[in-house]
């Protein structure tokens, strides 16, 4: 897998070791604990560099997690202090005003995380296994119509009919418009996981696949027995993606759901929270609080915390999966 | 092995499917749902040449040929909307690939490990998350009552801006946007390339004296192309398609701000959930469809004359 880390030498490293050879030997100390000569000969150029790297790295780091402070921030300060002077990097009053409006009356949010949770369950799984396991059978070189479906899954993302064409034909002939299925079905596989677990199955050694077949097992039960035991980074890897599919999802409900459900996905929730005055009102209080009431800027605030809580701190542990998926996504299908 | 040198009589297609009984059995459930859900919606395209209503349905609605298009073309909507997709589109690729390759080099020139994995775990934050949370920065920052912008104007004496209903300045918050998303992740790609790298190529290059930036131009950059050319590809090849969900977040349905920011998507999406307007944004739907094919194909071309090896096909 790569990683951030690598366990081949550095540039500065290797060079060390060429130059060494070269250069008089009162000129290079040798480091005891490694036995090898540990001379760092740089030049004025790599230190410019390596100034330049760490400084815009640094501030391009701190660019991207500054958006994250603010919205926190935002959530935990008072109202009247942001009507009077606006956000700011720091909360101001700080107060937990707009956490307690959300969980006072918390049926909206719990109703939505149900949702949102049940359905990142269920479709991690039941996408995973379909898409490894077609994955399995076109990665398979013995299998006679392998070329002519893949291209059948490609081609979809080559040429499609389109929003609307495809809305109509979802919402009126398949009668999905107001039901879960709407958005849990069309989320369960993309064309580029499908390619995505294909290129990773390459790293199982064919011979396994062969070996299966010798002992007698059906295709089927290499796939299961044999191959799937093998294939847990690109499990992990799709899954992920899958599972950041439903989670993330908001564009699907705002087409099929809409309004008609009492319990909006959790993005979508947030999304009408950010977007629609009254939202706000029917989610966090009941009809007897008018919209003025209630402190409706650091509520959106909270509102995201809310929603995106989880997922941020499931994020460090799930990093490596991302990075994998990537470089092994770039190798062509 | 007795049939060793001698020509297999070749397999009938009933035979075929027999003997794959099982993996095909294992691809059906991914054939079902794309004949459900990419399939099955392709005949309503006919949709664009009939001037459409519920009652009669797609293939009982007057035909009207193209007129549908021909009002697209006139009233300058299409071309807007084709030229705002793909300037943007350009934008992302060349500025987005510029912050890639460059941080994957500067992330190359790191030697604190954890410096190093903390800043990229922070640079990839932004792609993790949903766009609508993008969408809440966005008002968190712009918005003209209580936002960080203009706080920060009023505290330094100037007057506050109304930023949604400014045009011209939308094109540069979009990109800003999109590579504070993207340039974290997409960076991987380069990076992992530039780890890839053969370890001697630049022990050659400090024997013969090289400068970190002779290394860059003349060892780093070349070993990069092919990555970046495959994803130029990629990224040529949809360079119809925009990215609505962003768009959308940032714009929503802000009409002051259309002349710059509006998309093919976000105008399909505009139709059909405001306007119920299913004729024009299937017209608009298949011109997109058939011009982004043809992107592809074109781009595909290319590259197969450059080298074979990195054709998608």
């Amino acid at each position: 897998m790569h990683s951030s880390e690598t366990t081949s030498p550095h540039v500065a490293d290797v060079v060390t070791v060429v130059e060494a050879e070269k250069l008089p030997a009162r000129r290079v100390r040798w480091s005891r604990r490694t036995n090898a000569p540990r001379t760092i000969k740089l030049d004025r150029s790599d230190y410019i560099l390596r100034g330049i790297s760490y400084t815009f790295v640094a501030l391009f780091a701190l660019f991207c997690l500054l958006p994250f402070v603010l919205i926190v921030s935002a959530s935990l300060s008072s109202e009247s202090e942001i009507l009077a002077n606006g956000f700011g990097l720091f909360p101001r009053g700080f107060t937990f005003t707009a956490y307690e409006y959300i969980f006072k009356s918390p049926r909206q949010i719990i109703g939505s995380y149900v949702v949102t949770v049940t359905m990142t369950v269920f479709g991690t799984a039941i996408g995973l296994f379909v898409i490894s396991m077609t994955g399995f059978a076109l990665f398979r070189q013995d299998f006679r119509f392998r070329n002519q479906i893949s291209f059948f899954i490609y081609f979809t993302t080559l040429f499609s009919a389109g929003l609307a064409p495809t809305f109509l034909w979802v919402a009126r002939e398949l009668g999905l418009r107001g039901t879960y299925w709407a958005v849990f079905l069309q989320l369960l596989m993309t064309p580029w996981l499908i390619i995505l677990m294909k290129n990773f199955m390459r790293t199982v050694p064919y011979e396994v696949v062969e070996s299966g077949k010798v002992d007698g097992a059906g295709d089927f039960r290499i796939f299961v027995q044999l191959t799937l035991p093998m294939m847990k980074p690109a499990l992990a890897t799709v899954g992920l993606f899958l599972a950041l599919g439903y989670w993330n999802e908001w564009y699907l409900s705002s087409l099929y759901l809409g309004s008609t459900v009492e319990f909006k996905p959790l993005q979508y929730y947030l999304y009408n929270i950010i977007n629609t005055a009254n939202a706000l009102r029917n989610s966090v209080a009941g009809d007897n609080v008018s919209v003025t009431d209630l402190p409706s800027n650091t509520l959106k605030m909270a509102s995201a915390v809310v929603a995106t809580g989880p997922i941020l701190l499931a994020y460090p542990f799930v990093q490596k999966y991302f990075v994998s998926g990537l470089t092994v996504g770039a190798v062509k299908g | 092995m007795a049939v060793v040198g001698q020509a297999r009589p070749p397999k009938s297609l009933w035979r075929s499917v027999v003997d794959s009984r099982t993996l095909l059995l294992m691809c059906l459930p991914a054939i079902a749902f794309f004949v459900l859900f990419n399939y099955a919606p392709l005949p309503g395209i006919w949709i664009a040449f009939t001037n459409f209503n519920y009652r009669d349905g797609i293939f009982g609605s007057p035909f009207v040929g193209l007129q549908n298009f021909e009002f697209l073309i006139k009233s300058g909507q299409l071309w807007l909307l084709t030229r705002n997709t793909i300037l943007y589109n350009v934008a992302f690729i060349v500025l987005g690939n510029l912050m890639q390759i460059s941080l994957a080099i500067m992330l190359n020139e790191l030697r604190l490990k954890y410096f190093k994995k903390v800043s990229q775990t922070l640079m990839f934050l932004p792609y993790f998350i949903s766009v609508v949370l993008v969408g809440v920065i966005a008002f968190n920052l712009l918005n003209y009552d209580t936002g960080v912008l203009n706080t920060l104007i009023e505290a330094t004496g100037g007057d506050p801006v109304k930023i949604y209903s400014m045009a011209g300045v939308w094109p540069l918050i979009i990109i800003v946007t999109f590579l504070w998303q993207s340039t974290g992740y997409g960076s991987i790609v380069y990076f992992a390339a530039i780890m890839g790298i053969d370890k001697t190529l630049f022990e050659a290059a400090a024997i013969d004296g090289a400068s970190a930036w002779q290394r860059i131009r003349f060892v780093i950059l070349p070993s990069l192309k092919p990555t970046f050319i495959i994803l130029l590809l990629f990224s040529l090849g949809g360079i119809m398609h925009g990215n609505f969900g962003l768009f959308w977040n940032l714009v929503g349905n802000n009409a002051a701000l259309f002349q710059t920011t509006d998309i093919i998507e976000t105008s399909v999406y505009r139709m059909v959930m405001s306007q119920n307007n299913f004729t024009t944004s299937t017209a608009v739907g298949l011109y997109q469809s058939i011009f982004g094919f043809a992107f592809v194909m074109l781009a595909n071309w290319f590259v197969r004359r450059i080298n074979k090896d990195y054709a998608l096909f």
